[in-house]
């Protein structure tokens, strides 16, 4: 399968061979690779189900599923797409591999834990398959009691189960990431000369250790709600559902950010190196990273705008949800002001990060508008905000992780992928998405309900144009899939340094050694020095 | 195949005006930075596209200025945002004092409402132009939610507690109305229509067949429930508190807390009578769960309501204190 010129030298694919050795592996770029198959297999199967949606959604009758099959569908789409794909995606892949040879280091700071993470979230996905195989779950990936507690007759308790153990996945990458910034990085690898991909994890991480718990202890109370009746959320014994609400989000309004946080620092490592330039501000940038990491605990309550929270709680949340707006808006503007007189090339990974700031702009403006009380009461769990967040995590993080893995995929492999194909997939999914998804705003402020399995004639155009979009959509999907297997036998060899990039992850062979670097690297320049890199590659030519 | 292609919904209430404006705001400022943003990198990527691999770019200092600038421009902004639909919201959220009640019941899956003259609809609510409406809404099993997006208002509706919503139509017609809070397998099929109506017409609707007011069906209920047995409606005092003047007084209870007797205290003093004992009386009131319906619970409501005389000279009171969920007027 490789050939010669690659098999010459050994490296961290053909240092050992075997099922064992991949199972037992304790080699973070093995663990990421691990991860790597275990998430597309997610997202595939997430996509299937998103299909079948839109197919359904074609007409305005529900004459392709049974209404029971729509709300499991779904269901199962949110769950899969969001604990098992989204939250693991960059961080768990391009973060594993990337971010200890990105600080110059060995591997993680617990190799260990790293692979029992894999297996927690190989565990909870085989929970959450079971459920689904068992006959599925449709209470929506919100959960809202009392429906999952009192009322769903779903696979309620096995899916909470999957979510549960995936959790402390999360939470033991963060913790791993954490420990590794603070103490592996290598000599002269000062905190303000790290890349800002390692910035942005270790934000996330920080979100992933201190939020992931609260998601942990909501779904015991939600499970020992429905099977013990511990009346915390029924009103009949006292409870309160409004209070799982709060709970919920308190976790997965964070995790919005778990998701998209990565995705900025794949970003800005991608428009500085296409445009062989520091990213403008990097300390302002770096910082805003954090900023959105600790505002983004703050603003939960923006979810129950309408669930009879008192008005003024609307007030604070509304309030403090425009603080988390402003690091966002910072960071594209600093992207933007990046290209200024750079030298810009329209390489695959560029193109996938010019998509990434277009699409994340509008959903970043359309938060905006859900963020205003005034709007948000008429387009609250509409199809408005069905297209908001899915500009922000398929527009914006899917655009970040598939640039990401264009552009490391010659690190990771040692091989090239197919350039114009790649170009022809990035524009495929650019205008597919937008294809399916912008209509979708239009759609939820005439008033087009969320999980709906049919819907007023009026609405069909709408809907029609968005299935639409969603077949260009997957097959712009299906592209990099073929590809990119099709590079590991067939593509170019790259060098080391294919894009003429700072990183420390450029400077070791492509594919890297099992133990990255055949000796320590020490740094002594800011990232994103391109003036040192080029002085240095012309001392190794002279 | 539905051939049209709406591209905004009708307004067809007080606020939607209000709220369309405050949109038109947002999508400025949204078109407005996103254009600036796409020409931008647009303009940047031909103008700036790399001419040979061997090109090296003069690296630019940041710029704490423009950082600034560019932060304190898009707070500003927000901020506006965020007061303009602070007030809307709370143009959404407070019904005017002259609004004529009316009680909804979600349950899986349909609406039931319930007019204060006794009419009762079932997914569907017929209202007369220009009157506002407030509605009082509880569930019977899970979340619901009331919307109605020609009148851009939405409430969830919850079980166990009262929530309020309202609306003034402007325009007579027929328009949707949706549970928009996801309910089970049918929730697609909780819909129904808001019929707006001259008021001619709405009083010719309101004529047709009824068993008589809401109030009254309490007055009934209470009797055959025997509630009337301790809770006398005059001398001498029975083993309850006596209920008239009961409705917006302040409570003492037992322990000495004072609590508002709102429609919420008295579902609550139905339900579960322990959770709230008077002050000088004994806990030995049944509960009545599973022996009254929300319907019925609102009826009782109503009647005892109907106990305290309405304040003529201030109408504030009563109007604004039917909710814990809603900020007294001043």
């Amino acid at each position: 399968m490789i050939t010669e010129a690659v098999q010459e030298r050994e490296h961290y694919l053909n240092a050992s061979y075997g099922i064992k050795s991949w199972l037992l592996t304790k080699d973070h770029k093995r663990i990421a690779l691990l991860y790597l198959h275990t998430i597309t297999f997610f997202f595939f199967l997430g996509g299937i189900f998103a299909t079948l949606i839109r197919l359904e959604l074609l007409t305005p009758k529900g004459d392709l599923v049974s209404a029971d099959t729509y709300s499991k569908l779904f269901t199962l789409h949110g769950v899969i797409m969001i604990f098992f794909f989204l939250i693991p995606s960059i961080p768990a892949t391009l973060g594993n591999f990337f971010l200890p040879m990105m600080i110059g280091a060995k591997d993680l700071a617990f190799p260990r834990i790293n692979l029992l993470s894999w297996y927690l979230l190989v565990i909870g996905g085989c929970f959450a398959m079971y459920a689904m195989l068992a006959g599925g779950v449709d209470t929506g990936w919100t959960f809202y009691v009392p429906y999952s507690t009192n009322y769903s007759n779903t696979y309620v308790i096995a899916t909470g189960l999957g979510i549960f153990i995936a959790g402390f996945s999360s939470i033991l990458t963060g913790l791993n990431f954490i420990v590794t910034v603070h103490r592996m990085r290598a000599p002269g690898m000062t905190w303000f000369r790290l890349p800002l991909f390692v910035w942005s994890n270790y934000a996330t991480a920080l979100i992933q250790v201190l939020g992931t718990p609260v998601i942990a202890i909501t779904l015991v109370l939600l499970i020992g709600e429905r099977t013990l009746h511990i009346g915390i959320f029924d009103p009949a014994r006292g409870g309160d559902p409004v209070l799982f609400q709060h709970l919920f989000w308190f976790y997965s309004h964070p995790a919005v950010y778990i998701m998209v946080l990565p995705a900025m620092g794949v970003i800005s490592e991608l428009v500085s190196v296409f445009s062989k330039k520091p990213v403008f501000g990097y300390k302002v940038v770096a910082f805003s990273s954090v900023a959105i990491a600790v505002l983004g605990f703050l603003v939960w309550g923006h979810h129950l705008f309408v669930s009879g929270q008192s008005v003024y709680a609307g007030l604070v949340f509304s309030f403090l949800s425009y603080f988390v707006a402003i690091p966002s808006a910072i960071k594209v503007f600093n992207w933007t002001a990046t290209l200024h007189k750079g030298s810009i090339s329209y390489a695959t990974p560029m193109l996938y990060a010019f998509g990434f700031i277009g699409l994340f702009t509008v959903g970043g403006l359309t938060g905006l508008f859900v963020a205003c009380l005034g709007v948000d009461v008429h387009v609250h769990d509409t199809y408005f905000v069905i297209a908001h967040f899915h500009y922000i995590m398929v527009g914006g993080t899917l655009m970040a992780y598939l640039g990401g893995l264009h552009y490391w995929w010659p690190k990771m492999s040692g091989r090239m992928y197919p350039e114009g194909w790649a170009k022809l997939s990035a524009l495929v999914i650019y205008l597919g998405f937008n294809l399916t998804f912008f209509p979708q705003f239009i759609l939820g402020y005439l008033g087009m309900p969320r999980r709906y399995w049919t819907y007023p004639d009026e609405f069909q155009v709408l809907h029609v144009m968005s299935t639409a979009g969603a077949s260009v959509l997957a097959v712009g999907y299906l592209m990099p899939l073929i590809y990119f297997m099709w590079s590991l036998r067939y593509g170019p060899i790259a060098g080391p340094n294919p894009w003429g990039a700072t990183g420390l992850e450029w400077q070791t062979a492509s594919p890297p050694p099992a133990h990255n670097f055949d000796e320590t690297p020490i740094v002594t320049t800011e990232a994103y020095d391109y003036a040192a890199l080029a002085a240095r590659e012309e001392v190794k030519v002279g | 195949m539905g051939s049209e292609l709406p591209l905004f919904p009708v307004q067809a209430s007080s606020v939607a005006a209000s709220v369309d404006h405050l949109l038109y705001f947002l999508l400025a400022v949204a078109v407005f930075f996103s254009v600036g943003i796409f020409v931008t990198i647009f303009y940047f990527a031909v103008r700036y596209r790399r001419r040979s691999e061997s090109e090296l770019p003069v690296p630019a200092e940041g710029a704490m200025t423009l950082e600034i600038l560019w932060s304190v421009i898009p707070f500003g902004l927000t901020m506006i945002m965020f007061a303009w639909g602070a007030s809307v919201f709370f143009e959404i959220s407070r019904p005017p004092d002259d609004a004529q009640q009316i009680y909804v019941i979600g349950k899986q899956w349909m609406w039931k409402l319930q007019h204060m003259e006794g009419q009762r609809e079932i997914n569907e609510l017929h209202i007369p132009v220009g009157q506002a409406v407030k509605l009082t809404m509880t569930s019977e099993d899970v979340i619901h939610d009331f919307f109605v997006p020609a009148f851009r208002t939405k409430a969830d509706v919850v079980p166990g507690r009262y929530t309020t919503t309202w609306f003034k139509p402007t325009k007579p017609g027929k328009y949707h109305l949706f549970c928009s809070q996801y309910c089970g397998t049918n929730h697609y099929a909780m819909v129904g229509w808001v019929y707006v109506m001259e008021p001619q017409d709405y009083q010719a609707w309101l004529s047709g067949g009824t068993s008589g007011s809401l109030a009254s069906s309490g007055e009934k209920l209470f009797h055959d429930l025997a509630c009337v047995n301790c809770h006398h409606l005059a001398d001498p005092p029975g083993r309850g508190p006596n209920l008239r003047n009961l409705y917006g007084s302040m409570v003492e209870l037992t322990g000495g807390a004072k609590v508002k007797a709102d429609e919420d205290y008295i579902r609550e003093s139905i339900l579960n009578p322990s959770a709230k004992i008077v002050s000088g009386y004994q806990p030995i009131m049944p509960t009545f769960q599973g022996l009254v319906t929300e319907e019925n619970v609102l009826q009782l409501i109503e009647y005892i309501k109907s106990l305290t005389p309405k304040p003529v000279p201030a109408p504030a009171g009563a109007g604004a204190a039917t909710s814990k969920q809603k900020p007294t007027k001043q």
